[in-house]
């Protein structure tokens, strides 16, 4: 037993530390109470206030012709034809996630379509991205079980199809797992709902879900602080979501929203009331009176702080005019979304939480008592901002990137391999695997919208009544990253764009969410600085806006830091869906070419994950101008109805990228790949800007026409064909190094497709102990 | 003049757009139902949708069958009106007792999305008139439970009676029968995907084929059984009332 010390004094309990302390009552000019300082450790968290990363978000390009909403809305929302919008946003959820998986997981897919539907747009798709520890653990497989249940569980039920994601295991996610929700809606260009709280003498309503305890500081005790071992004390912090009360809420905002009868619209996610109302006032430069007493709850007895901060899902605000206050309730009944006004619209610029009633102008009845009284911008925009220590970290890599004809790392074999042997295991292995086992989980086709679900590369959405179509992404290249923050960030900027633009589409914008560790440490806070420089230097080469995006910091145990990951989504716009391409392959006799050229550095890649790699070894470069160039040139050849298939060279390098053209395609291909320097590097290397893209012979000239055109190096590979994938090593660099690896080497991939798919289907299953 | 069909919408339902998408298709008219009101709005046949009625709260399907539109929804069955469930309708007609059998977790305990293949049994019922030929469909499913279950006595009764309308099968056709073989998506007894009341004016139907009704969605092989139901409600319309069974008794 510790000895009875004096208590830690509240606003250390409630994570604000003493300068934060210092900073709020030079902004209130006296003390907080304590149900003010409980409001502001919610807002001042970094969940809501962005208080390291604000200076650095500072420095993204977000401007577009197109863009109609950035970053600071709810959603970014970009302009795309026919009088539509799109929007998107990714977000994370991964302390929940970490402490109860299944309601971690689906109050992430609840939290993010509120974003959407918030803006006035209909949810159409949803994305995940997750990272989890090694697949063999016992505690990675519940994880994995309960996340990818509460994700699909939600999902499902709330009507919006899950069309795509990510799933990777790496070490270092074993106790910080990563749940990144994105979610996409559209909506007619003139119908956006700002979160704001415009017009005093408006009504300040609350619909959906009653407010609870569950999910009390959610976003400060769990999202922005590391995790000591397990606790069960931060389970209630988790928060429990309903997607059947989600649902009727989409139908009720959208049916508020298509009816005009709101002036502003506000979700309830982090710090709950608290944040909605103080949002929507900053937003409108008014202020918002709260009538405490009018807040409907689930139990007796909560108290002042606990209402206010409440994270209870499934509640949104609205502000409306007094006159349409008949019409917006028989809506949100009807919806079976009950309405109450709970506070009024002032001019004050003042948050204010009132017991014993207000008047119709939003001062306190005769009698009745203010409980807290804060400038809404204090709580927001003028919230605290940390001026963070960046340190790199004592040790870099210093060596010079291998790969070249003298460097041995990049050889075949290692450790007695051939490449096929290789290739096989990063196809069957726990990274590379068909996703099937998660994707079956969900319903990716509900609203018929879904022409391509997640099966290979990116998914594509058709937009009834229109020609046109949506692709969407999400990508993180989180080896490279964990090598080089700046180039892992620019790096999956590069993939998710790329990803993208090989089915046709013209990115439109990019979100973000970047999931770092404990900004307080100086390298912790270098890594997240390089990976924004990273995104932003990315997206202005590309031509991109960043449109909005959420920070996730803190993702650390006492075993170490997660390697650095920025998850990047992108969604972009097909002119005519029917002109898309695909990555399988088609026929046999297309022509298999590859743009881009090959580059040295293993470093990062699946191959040095699995066959390792020289320590030294660094990762691929990037030159975003060639990245520009070759995405530019596969949609153009799309566009011009030249291509068959495409499919861009990512992880597990070219070989792997064939294989998964074979697979889906269900038929093989001979091809001859020329090895400069070292086989694992042509095979195997994760160099981008490079994409495989077949086409009938007629059109063979048409391509390279447009290849060069774009100024892109394109090579010819081979043909499509027959029941093998044949992956055939020729050049200096094969032969010379073929007779070093003895007897038992093959020089060349000779494999069955349907071996090759054999591994892929059941390699994920396999992994995880599910494969029955 | 296009008949009028009717597609409920419970809270919770997700697939009511999508059913009357596929019924504007086939040249229907498709109209909402509240689910709180009795009023059928003189439709000439009804479809349940696909969904979380209710939040599927209790059991899948169970709350719904009190609503108000469920008591209209079991007189027009009782009058011979051709009632089509999907997924979720077709749970909510089970817990109805609209049609035989019941529909329970899957086998694999996980919720399942994935395109499967279908053959018809018959092709002479008001579901299936449009099929032409006995030949296999392709369409997802998308549902956690959707395992076809009913005792001995019931499934022999079933079978009898050929109230089967379609099974599980594999790409050749041939049906998927053993709850454990893979192509049956949940472990439907008998590999059970749609089956049809005695008189044959209702039916039920895991499988989605409002989802299946553009090439670009993957498969249109759905549009044959929404013709189907669309034919024959018109039948029936033009016949001067929802009373006689396309085909006789099933």
């Amino acid at each position: 037993m510790t000895a009875q010390r004096t208590p830690e004094p509240l606003h250390r309990r409630l994570g604000l530390t003493d300068d934060e302390l210092d900073a709020i009552v030079a902004r209130l000019g006296r003390a907080p109470n304590d149900l003010e300082l409980a409001m502001f450790s919610v807002m001042w968290s970094e969940h809501c206030s962005y208080k390291s990363s604000r200076p650095l978000l500072r420095t993204l390009p977000i401007q577009g012709s197109d863009v109609l909403a950035g970053p600071g809305e709810n959603a970014g929302i970009v302009r795309i034809g026919d009088g539509l919008a799109v929007a998107f946003k990714i977000e994370s959820h991964n302390h929940p996630s970490a402490v109860e998986p299944y309601q971690g997981a689906a109050t992430g897919v609840g939290g993010i379509l509120r974003d959407i539907f918030t803006m006035g747009a209909r949810p159409i798709a949803v994305l995940d991205a997750l990272r989890f520890g090694d697949p063999a653990d016992e505690r990675t497989r519940h994880l994995v079980r309960g996340v990818v249940a509460g994700v699909g569980g939600y999902g499902n039920c709330v009507g919006v199809p899950t069309i795509g994601g990510e799933l990777v295991f790496d070490p270092s996610y074993a106790e910080n797992p990563l749940v990144n929700v994105m979610a996409i809606g559209i909506m007619p260009e003139d119908r956006i709902t700002l979160a704001s709280a415009p017009g005093p003498g408006n009504l300040a309503v609350l619909f959906g879900s009653t407010t609870g305890r569950d999910g009390i500081g959610g976003a400060s005790v769990l999202a922005s602080a590391t995790f000591s071992d397990d606790d069960p004390s931060k389970r209630p912090s988790v928060q429990v979501g309903d997607p059947f009360a989600e649902k009727l809420l989409i139908e009720a905002s959208l049916e508020l929203v298509d009816r005009g009868l709101v002036a502003g619209l506000q979700d309830l996610g982090a710090a709950g009331i608290t944040c909605a109302v103080s949002e929507t006032a900053d937003r409108a430069g008014t202020g918002i009176a709260v009538d405490l007493d009018a807040i409907p709850r689930r139990e007796e007895g909560m108290l002042p702080f606990e209402v206010m901060i409440s994270e209870s899902q499934e509640r949104m605000l609205a502000i409306v005019e007094p006159d349409r206050l008949a019409e917006v309730v028989e809506v949100c009944e009807r919806w079976g979304a009950p309405a109450t006004v709970i506070g009024c619209v002032t001019g004050d610029g003042d948050v204010a939480v009132v017991t014993g009633g207000l008047t119709v102008d939003g001062e306190p009845a005769p009698g009745a008592a203010v409980l807290a009284r804060i400038p809404a911008r204090a709580l927001t925009s003028d919230a605290i901002v940390h001026e963070r220590r960046a340190e790199p970290p004592a040790r870099r890599r210093a060596a010079p990137a291998p790969g070249s004809a003298a460097e041995p790392d990049g050889d075949l074999p290692e450790r007695g391999m051939d490449p096929g042997a290789v290739l096989l295991a990063l196809v069957g292995g726990p990274n590379g695997a068909s996703r099937r086992w998660v994707y079956e989980q969900y319903d990716r086709h509900v609203q018929t919208g879904t022409v391509a679900d997640a099966c290979g590369g990116a998914a594509v959405l058709r937009i009834r009544g229109t020609r046109r179509g949506l692709a969407a992404t999400t990508d993180c290249a989180e080896g490279v990253s964990a090598l080089d923050p700046y180039l892992g960030a620019a790096m999956s900027v590069a993939e998710a764009t790329r990803n993208v633009a090989v089915t046709g589409a013209r990115p439109l914008g990019v979100t973000n969410c970047l999931n770092y560790g404990d900004p307080t440490r100086p390298e912790a806070f270098w890594q997240l600085r390089e990976g924004v420089r990273g995104l932003g230097d990315a997206c202005r080469a590309l031509g991109l806006p960043v449109t909005g995006g959420n920070v996730s910091l803190y993702n650390e145990s006492p075993r170490g830091a997660i390697v650095p990951t920025p998850e990047i989504g992108v969604v972009g716009l097909l002119e005519d869906v029917e002109k898309r391409a695909a990555p399988a392959f088609r026929d046999a006799g297309d022509v298999i070419v590859l743009l881009g050229r090959p580059g040295p550095g293993l470093g990062g890649s699946r191959y040095a994950a699995l066959a390792g790699a020289d320590p030294e070894d660094g990762p691929p470069t990037l030159d975003l101008g060639r990245e520009a160039a070759v995405q530019a040139c596969i949609r153009a050849a799309i566009a011009r109805g030249l291509v068959r298939s495409a499919q861009d060279v990512a992880a597990g390098g070219l070989a792997t990228a064939l294989a998964e053209c074979a697979i889906l395609g269900g038929i093989g291909a001979r091809v001859e790949v020329a090895v400069e320097g070292a086989p694992a590097i042509e095979l195997f290397g994760e160099s981008p800007s490079r994409v495989v893209a077949t086409c009938a012979p007629a059109a063979l000239a048409g391509l390279l026409a447009t290849a060069a055109e774009h100024g892109v190096p394109v090579e010819r590979l081979g043909t499509v064909g027959g029941d093998r994938l044949v992956i055939a090593l020729v050049g200096r660099g094969a032969t010379g190094a073929a007779e070093e690896r003895g007897a038992r080497v093959a020089d060349e991939v000779d494999l069955a497709v349907a071996d090759l798919a054999h591994a892929w289907e059941h390699g994920l299953p396999r992994a995880l102990g599910e494969d029955a | 003049m296009s008949v009028r069909i009717g597609v409920v919408v419970f809270p919770g339902s997700n697939c009511d757009t999508d059913a009357m998408h596929a019924l504007a298709l086939e040249g229907a008219e498709p109209v909402a139902l509240w689910h709180e009101s009795p009023d059928l709005h003189g439709v000439a046949g009804v479809i349940l949708p696909g969904g979380f009625s209710y939040g599927d709260y209790l059991r899948a399907g169970a709350l719904a069958r009190f609503s108000p539109v469920m008591r209209s929804v079991a007189d027009l069955a009782g009058r011979g009106g051709l009632v089509l469930g999907i997924c979720n309708g077709f749970q909510v007609l089970a817990e109805a007792g609209l049609v035989p059998g019941a529909l329970v977790r899957n086998r694999s305990l996980r919720f399942v999305c994935r395109e499967v293949t279908l053959v018809p049994e018959r092709l002479d019922s008001p579901f299936t008139v449009a099929l032409g030929e006995r030949r296999p469909l392709r369409m997802p499913v998308a549902h956690g439970e959707g395992c076809y279950v009913a005792d001995d006595a019931s499934l022999d009764a079933v079978e009898r009676d050929g109230r089967v309308l379609f099974r599980y099968a594999h790409a050749d056709g041939s049906p998927a029968l053993d709850p454990a073989d893979p192509a049956n998506p949940n472990g439907s007894l008998h590999g059970i995907a749609g089956v049809a009341n005695d008189a044959g004016n209702v039916a039920g139907l895991m499988p989605h084929p409002e989802r299946a009704v553009e090439g670009i969605l993957g498969s249109d092989d759905g549009r044959a059984i929404m013709a189907s139901m669309v034919r024959s409600a018109h039948a029936r319309a033009a016949a001067g009332g929802p009373v006689r069974v396309v085909g006789g008794r099933l």
